[in-house]
């Protein structure tokens, strides 16, 4: 599981029972889709073509960590709800609230399930890359 | 960097991390492993975790770490806690998102070698009466009241829905119900998921498993518990499903503020927690009652499912093909006991993630026919290897909390057992060996392969040598049924 071809990007990192998936970006919004990328690379979730579905999201967070693991269960939320998995995104964050419009299709089929999205060890580290988090899902 | 030299070994099956080991310890951590399972341990982050998880207020002995332990996320699978009540804290992280995962053991009269020739077509009708996989529903589906019965009453709701029998909650930890429960601290998207879900098996590491009973190791307990050498049980091994996994969510996302108010420093976000005695603690305490209680009777509606595809398939070809319940009890879950520490009794939220109780003989929350052996212990084995029934003992309730091991523990990542073992290669291996499978998804039954996990034997060696659990039986699987 990688996508480091081009910047931002993702990876899943090596971890015992559930999944570990490293993401990076240049700002927030960056590393919210590449985390959202992730999750659902992780899920092996293929969408089927039409007909496209668009969700708003609205967080407001304390901090850069909360804002993360809200936004991808909010995802995931909608995915078990509706079955709709999202690869589009537009996202603005500004004075800790998250507004998106998030966009996708029905899914077509999927692997693996994620229970949620934890805040284990989770820090988001500004490096030479921009920003960086370990995201651990329990699956 | 804590190394295997910084423990002090207290047997060939006891350990400790002294609380001096690091400066935020509150208590010391006791690890129940060999020097091999121990040593193994340092390969992950779980000895990290059982430090971290000394850091909650409010701690009394011992941080308990069982041998089938593995790294978990903000507290180690295999750990046990108990923090004082009331003043003591609870973490919705030490107890896990699928609140209430938990094992549920049927026995039978049935002789395997009288029924070897069915055990294909039971493995289809298992498979066919029991839900199971990703993002699967139940053939129960609750209005927002009957969820809210559920949530209250747990398996008496499955009583009296002609689901149970007096004997399945007689034999289930708790009666099969916490009281407490309160669904108006519980979600509406919780509520939501959990509508359509009850009687699902879900996917990952759950399963249903037919097994045949292979060797009795104590007499006395096997035939209170109605385990006969020769003759097949089920496994059941599932929780809450994704109303739980919404629970442990919510609070996860609303205690991380109240860590702030009241002033509680940790070395891990995911240890979030309350005292037991605020606002915030009560709120997810009475949620997870409800979760725990959904998980009851999600299992007992698997059994329910389990004896009809049983009738289906083996009515009127073999005497008896009823399956009683053995017992079922819960993996991961906080529970408000009393315990002696230090000669002392004391009121204690136990919060036991991926460990289960093991209440020795004479416990009054044991039914009548297992006061003199204490309670049975189910430990599953990784696909295809052996399972144990375990029994309580005096000494689990003495030095840990009255718990022992869950299973036989993850060593290798999902992704490295996809990376190595193929599922149809796997499947073909299970069924030379006479195991007949059912499985959701190749690349899922994968990652369930043996190899990804430690040898269960080595596990209930060390509980046994640490006598926090005696041996009764060991069971072989003949049929599994995975999401």
């Amino acid at each position: 599981m990688q996508n480091t071809s081009l910047q931002p990007g993702f990876r899943e990192q090596p971890h015992t029972a559930d999944w570990a998936l490293e993401v990076w970006a240049s700002d927030l919004g960056g590393l919210l889709q590449q985390a959202a990328h992730g999750m659902y690379a992780l899920m092996q979730v293929k969408l089927s073509g039409e007909p496209r579905e668009a969700y708003r999201v609205e967080i407001n967070a304390a901090d850069r960590e909360v804002v993360l693991v809200t936004f991808l269960s909010e995802l995931l939320y909608f995915t078990q709800r509706d079955n709709v998995g999202f690869d589009q995104f537009d996202l603005t964050w500004e004075e800790q609230r998250l507004t998106a419009m998030v966009e996708g299709a029905p899914i077509e089929s999927i692997a693996k399930e994620i229970k949620a999205v934890t805040y284990h060890n989770l820090e988001v580290r500004e490096t030479e890359r921009g920003l960086e988090a370990t995201i651990v899902f329990d699956v | 960097m804590i190394g295997l030299d910084s423990l002090k070994q207290i047997s060939d099956y006891e350990w400790e991390i002294p609380r001096t080991a690091r400066g935020d310890m509150r208590v010391p951590v006791r690890l129940f492993a060999t020097r091999e399972l121990l040593e193994a341990a340092f390969d992950d982050k779980s000895i990290e975790q059982a430090i971290n998880a000394t850091t909650l207020p409010g701690l009394v002995g011992n941080v308990i770490v069982m041998p089938d332990m593995h790294q978990g996320y903000g507290f180690p699978i295999g750990g046990v806690a108990a923090t004082r009540f009331p003043d003591g804290v609870i973490s919705p992280g030490a107890i896990g998102y699928d609140i209430n995962c938990g094992v549920r053991l049927l026995g039978s009269f049935i002789d395997y070698a009288a029924v070897k020739d069915q055990l294909d077509d039971l493995a289809s009708a298992l498979n066919a009466h029991c839900p199971s996989g990703v993002g699967s529903k139940g053939a129960v589906r609750l209005s927002e009241a009957e969820l809210n019965q559920v949530c209250e009453n747990g398996s008496k709701w499955a009583l009296k829905k002609g689901y149970a029998t007096e004997q399945d909650l007689r034999r289930t930890e708790e009666r099969g119900c916490l009281d407490g429960a309160d669904p108006d601290k519980v979600s509406d998207r919780a509520k939501e998921r959990g509508r359509a879900q009850l009687g699902t098996l879900g996917a990952g590491n759950h399963f249903i498993e037919v097994d045949v009973v292979d060797k009795i190791f104590a007499e006395d307990a096997a035939q209170a518990m109605g385990l006969r050498e020769g003759c097949l049980v089920v496994q059941i091994h599932c929780g809450s499903r994704g109303f739980g996994h919404q629970i442990c969510t919510d609070y996860v996302q609303e205690l991380q503020g109240a860590v702030k108010r009241y002033k509680i420093n940790l070395p891990d976000r995911e240890l979030v927690c309350a005292p037991l005695n605020s606002p915030e603690g009560q709120a997810y305490l009475a949620a997870m009652r409800c979760a725990a209680n959904f998980a009851f009777a999600n299992r007992q509606i698997l059994a329910h499912a389990a004896r009809q595809a049983f009738e289906v398939v083996l009515a009127g070809k073999t005497p008896n093909w009823h399956l009683p319940q053995i017992y079922d009890i819960t993996h991961n879950m906080g529970k408000i006991e009393t315990h002696a520490i230090d000669g002392e009794r004391v009121k204690v939220c136990v919060h036991r993630k991926g460990a289960t109780r093991a209440f020795g003989p004479g416990s009054p929350e044991l039914p009548d026919e297992y006061q003199t052996i204490g309670q049975p212990v189910l430990v599953p084995g990784s696909m295809g290897t052996a399972s144990w029934v375990l029994a309580g003992t005096a000494a689990s309730m003495e030095r840990s909390f009255g718990s022992s091991c869950h299973g036989a523990g993850r060593v290798m990542s999902r992704h490295q057992a996809k990376r190595e073992v193929r599922g149809e290669t796997l499947r073909r291996e299970l069924e030379a060996e006479g195991i007949h499978v059912r499985a959701g998804s190749l690349p899922g039954l994968a990652e369930e392969a043996p190899q990804a996990y430690k040898n269960v034997d080595a596990v209930v060696e060390t509980v046994a040598g640490a006598g926090i659990a005696r041996l009764v039986a060991r069971l072989k699987p003949v049929t599994v049924i995975k999401g």
